[in-house]
């Protein structure tokens, strides 16, 4: 008894919270207000039952640990927490802010850091750039392509949510149970913002504004959208733990496939189109504030904690371990990246420090909800390593100028982290992929296939077919997309604006002025 | 009437001035300039990259003074600016034709 009074009381806190929670704006039709205004003013009135005070303890439970709703399809029944839960929802908005804060100003100032002054403020033109113009295909249709549910081919999203249509504060369950759908759209578009910002690295200092706009632009709908749906769209392809019917088992917490293994492959292919910098390896090209590149680093890491304990979507068990993970590779990477430098080349340099931090984030990003502690700092030790020797020995064997390093960090990186993803899993750190013996409560990963696969530690052949097909799309797509954007546009800048520097050029300012 | 152009370390500029003001030197013109010698430059590495930066960062001094004072400013700044390591610089000096202290109008020496 006194337990259920306690319980009681818990229930009546969480109630009235709930009921201050939605802001002003609101209109009164919206079902979460409408529950409160019709059990309190017109209960007579109302076909579908209150809820027992058994089934409002469990959904409040549900709540706490982030489990499925408990009236989820009953319609007989109304829910007194129909809406989001709070604690879950405004942790979502806050790593959807942190995200964000990852390219802007993060990755600008990252990448800002490294070009030679002229050329500072077309890095932040084209961050900014990115950050509007995806944001409106995603409202237009990007976001139905990537998370509406397929015709059946698991590849790309009807078109049912065009212009958000439909996407509001109340959660979608198959994304996340507590979460506003429209807070995780928005989650979700930060990702798509920051993915084609990463490819401008390699691109740096040589490509004109105009058709990196329209590359862009094409990029998302023959790259990120349909890639986004297949590893994560509820009926995607390559969607191994939310999907039962997944073809291919894969795992990609946080976007390891989907980010940085399609923007650092496209990066390669599209700077090797383009052609090298005017004067690269004869002049010297050195950044021109490795400062800026330190403060940009800091931001990216901060950030990060948004996009890869974020991706829980929920603050629950499963985000607590992807912080940590986090935290542990980063710091690692950024460590043996820069321990490796001092014993190669006799000094650990502050770029080393920054790029074994950022090596470190892009390699456990696949990992980070799957992977517990030692996985982690295995993790880290490789993304310290196996990116340095990339952007040192492979750079210069191949010739190729990756003025900024996306490939040597986020397609060796990410590539790495999504097969390291498959021999590191456990699910010890994640319940989401145990094997479920009774048939009936079995999750998608017992259906399909998934969790046999984890339990028998051949993960990483599902894995090596993931990261197969991404490198196929990264790889045709930008192939098909640059000749064509080379074609309508052109791709580089004249030799005298090149040489002047884009800033000037191409946005009609510069970045800093003698005087003044 | 004699300018020095003295080039010399850029951590020794405040040693130099206090030198200088101690012979009864009353004012100078200082720049952050660029440039090698025998010293030459150094290799900076950023990531797979290396570059050789050649110019090495100092400072000029100028100093346009009476023939009389020149010898104890050559001395002050030979004693001030010495490390006794590669770079420490050079002094150089040259006629100056002319002079104006542009708010008097007074010429020549009296203008220094």
């Amino acid at each position: 008894m006194k337990l259920s009074a306690i319980l009681t009381l818990l229930l009546a806190a969480l109630l009235f919270l709930d009921s201050t929670q939605p802001a002003a704006g609101q209109t009164p039709g919206t079902p979460t207000n409408a529950v409160a205004l019709a059990t309190n003013l017109t209960a007579a009135a109302q076909t579908p039952k209150d809820p027992t005070l058994e089934q409002r303890l469990a959904d409040l439970e549900a709540y706490v640990g982030n489990g499925a709703r408990v009236m989820s399809g009953d319609t007989n029944v109304t829910s007194k927490v129909s809406g989001p839960g709070p604690g879950h929802n405004g942790f979502q908005m806050i790593c959807a802010a942190l995200v964000l804060f990852m390219t802007l100003p993060g990755l600008a100032l990252f990448y800002g850091g490294l070009v030679r002054r002229k050329n500072i403020l077309s890095v932040m033109a084209q961050c900014l750039g990115i950050a509007g113009l995806v944001t409106i295909l995603w409202w237009l249709c990007g976001y139905s392509i990537a998370f509406h549910a397929s015709t059946g081919n698991g590849f790309w999203g009807t078109l049912d949510w065009k212009f958000l249509n439909g996407v509001d504060s109340n959660p979608n369950t198959d994304y996340g149970a507590w979460v506003s759908h429209n807070v995780y759209s928005m989650y979700q578009l930060m990702f798509a913002i920051i993915t084609p910002a990463l490819i401008i690295g390699a691109i740096a200092e040589r490509m004109k504004f105009k058709a990196i706009i329209l590359f862009v632009t094409l990029w998302m709908f023959v790259v990120y959208f349909p890639l986004a749906h297949m590893v994560w769209g509820v009926d995607g392809l390559m969607n191994g733990v939310w999907n039962p019917t997944a073809s291919i088992k894969a795992i990609d917490f946080a976007g390891g496939t989907v980010v940085h293994m399609s923007s650092g492959w496209s990066a390669l292919i599209l700077c090797l189109i383009l052609g090298k910098r005017l004067g690269f390896g004869k002049e010297p090209m050195q950044p021109h504030s490795m400062v800026m590149c330190m403060i940009g680093t800091g931001m990216l890491w901060v950030g990060w904690y948004g996009f890869n304990a974020g991706s829980a979507v929920a603050a629950d068990v499963i985000a607590a371990n992807a912080f940590t993970t986090t935290t542990l590779a980063t710091a690692v990477g950024s460590f043996v990246w820069a321990m490796a430098e001092w014993a190669t080349r006799g000094k650990p340099s502050v770029l080393g420090f920054c790029s074994g931090a950022v090596a470190g984030l892009v390699v456990i990003t696949p990992a980070c909800g799957f992977v517990d502690s030692n996985g982690a700092v295995i993790i880290g030790i490789a993304a310290g390593l196996v990116p340095y020797f990339a952007c040192w020995k492979l750079k210069a064997m191949m010739g190729y100028d990756d003025a900024l390093d996306t490939f040597g960090v986020h397609a060796v990186g990410g590539t790495m982290g999504a097969l390291l993803t498959g021999f590191l899993v456990t699910d010890k750190v994640n319940g989401n992929l145990s094997f479920i013996k009774d048939a009936a409560s079995a999750n998608a990963a017992t259906k399909n296939g998934l969790a046999k696969l984890v339990a028998d530690h051949m993960q990483w052949v599902e894995q090596l077919k993931a990261i197969g097909l991404t490198l196929v799309m990264a790889i045709v797509g930008t192939v098909v997309i640059a000749y064509v954007v080379k074609a309508l546009v052109g791709l580089r800048p004249t030799a005298d604006v090149e040489t002047a520097g884009l800033d000037l050029a191409e946005h009609g300012e510069e970045g800093y002025h003698s005087q003044g | 009437m004699k300018k020095i152009e003295a080039i010399i370390k850029p951590f020794k500029l405040e040693d130099v001035k206090e030198a200088l003001g101690q012979v009864g030197i009353q004012g100078m013109t200082v720049s952050e300039v660029k440039g090698f010698g025998r010293q030459k430059g150094h290799s900076e590495i950023y990531r797979g990259s290396e570059y050789t930066v050649d110019f090495v960062p100092k400072i000029k001094l100028e100093i346009v003074l009476e023939d009389a004072a020149l010898e104890g400013a050559i001395a002050a700044i030979a004693k001030a600016a010495k490390t006794g390591k590669i770079g420490d610089g050079k002094i150089f000096v040259v006629n100056v034709e002319a002079a104006v202290r542009i708010r008097t109008d007074e010429k020549g020496e009296e203008a220094v």
